[in-house]
């Protein structure tokens, strides 16, 4: 008897589009509380998602306030030299009091959850990747088709 | 709430069963509350998460998630899947009689 087994079969999948910080980390906590439920959970990543698990980039995310009025910053002064870089800094400072891993220990949790990491074929096309440039917890390298095969009856995110 | 029986204590629980107060958790209890989600047995490592998510939660006054649960005893993630499967944050915090965690990661 299992009083938590709700016989779901609730299996969730997670198109990772950003390679930024405040892109890919909302993806990265919902897989992660997906999988503590014992969801199956599956992330594709396409374009600069690609970042999030290239592992010469996954540790150097950045955010930046160009663009991104949300951060509260004049727009006349985001593009300044450094300000992004600062910007970073302290987002990862604040990431890291909350005691949430850094972005190449989470992809490894998360590997260790049991998600299935995915790399997008035509994106390491056209950016002339191979899967040695991946972290080792990537299972493969799949096409847009291969992934709308493994994810039927799932529910699906685009982040 | 309700009125459980667990190892011959009456203790008041919430919807999901996890005890309403966490201090009236007795080491009896662990063996018919680890049952409840699907736990035949408790060994060493089963114990040893049990009393850290205790200890932790009397501490902080918040349960541990599982990464802090993982960091601070040294059991790795995959082996917390192994211990409680399926949900382990969870099935741990039920077995220890502390609340659900509330943290994100």
């Amino acid at each position: 008897m299992d009083k938590f087994d709700t016989g779901s079969d609730r299996k969730l999948c997670i198109i990772v589009s950003k390679g930024t910080l405040d892109g890919a980390y909302p993806s990265l906590i919902m897989a992660n509380a997906a999988l503590a439920e014992g969801i199956e959970t599956h992330l594709f990543f396409t374009f600069w998602g690609l970042d999030v698990i290239t592992k010469k980039k996954m540790g150097h995310l950045p955010v930046t306030p160009v663009g991104n009025p949300s951060m509260g910053m004049p727009q006349a002064v985001a593009p300044v030299p450094g300000v992004s870089t600062m910007a970073t800094k302290m987002m990862k400072k604040k990431i890291e009091g909350l005691d949430v891993p850094d972005v190449p220990e989470f992809i490894e949790m998360l590997h260790d959850m049991g998600a299935y990491l995915w790399a997008c074929r035509m994106t390491v096309d056209m950016l002339d990747l191979k899967i040695e440039d991946f972290h080792e917890s990537v299972k493969d390298v799949i096409s847009a088709g291969d992934f709308i095969e493994l994810s039927e009856g799932a529910q699906l995110l685009f982040t | 709430m309700t009125t459980e029986t667990i190892a011959g204590t009456s203790v008041e629980v919430d919807e999901e069963g996890f005890l309403v107060d966490p201090s009236v958790w007795t080491e009896e209890m662990a063996v018919p509350l680890a049952a409840e989600v699907g736990l035949e047995a408790l060994n060493e490592d089963h114990w040893t998460v049990i009393k850290f998510c205790r200890n932790d939660y009397f501490e902080k006054g918040e349960s541990p998630t599982l990464r802090r649960v993982s960091v601070e005893t040294g059991v790795p993630t995959k082996q917390l899947f192994e211990l409680f499967p399926k949900k382990p944050a969870k099935k741990m915090s039920y077995v220890a009689g502390v609340p659900k965690p509330k943290g994100c990661v």
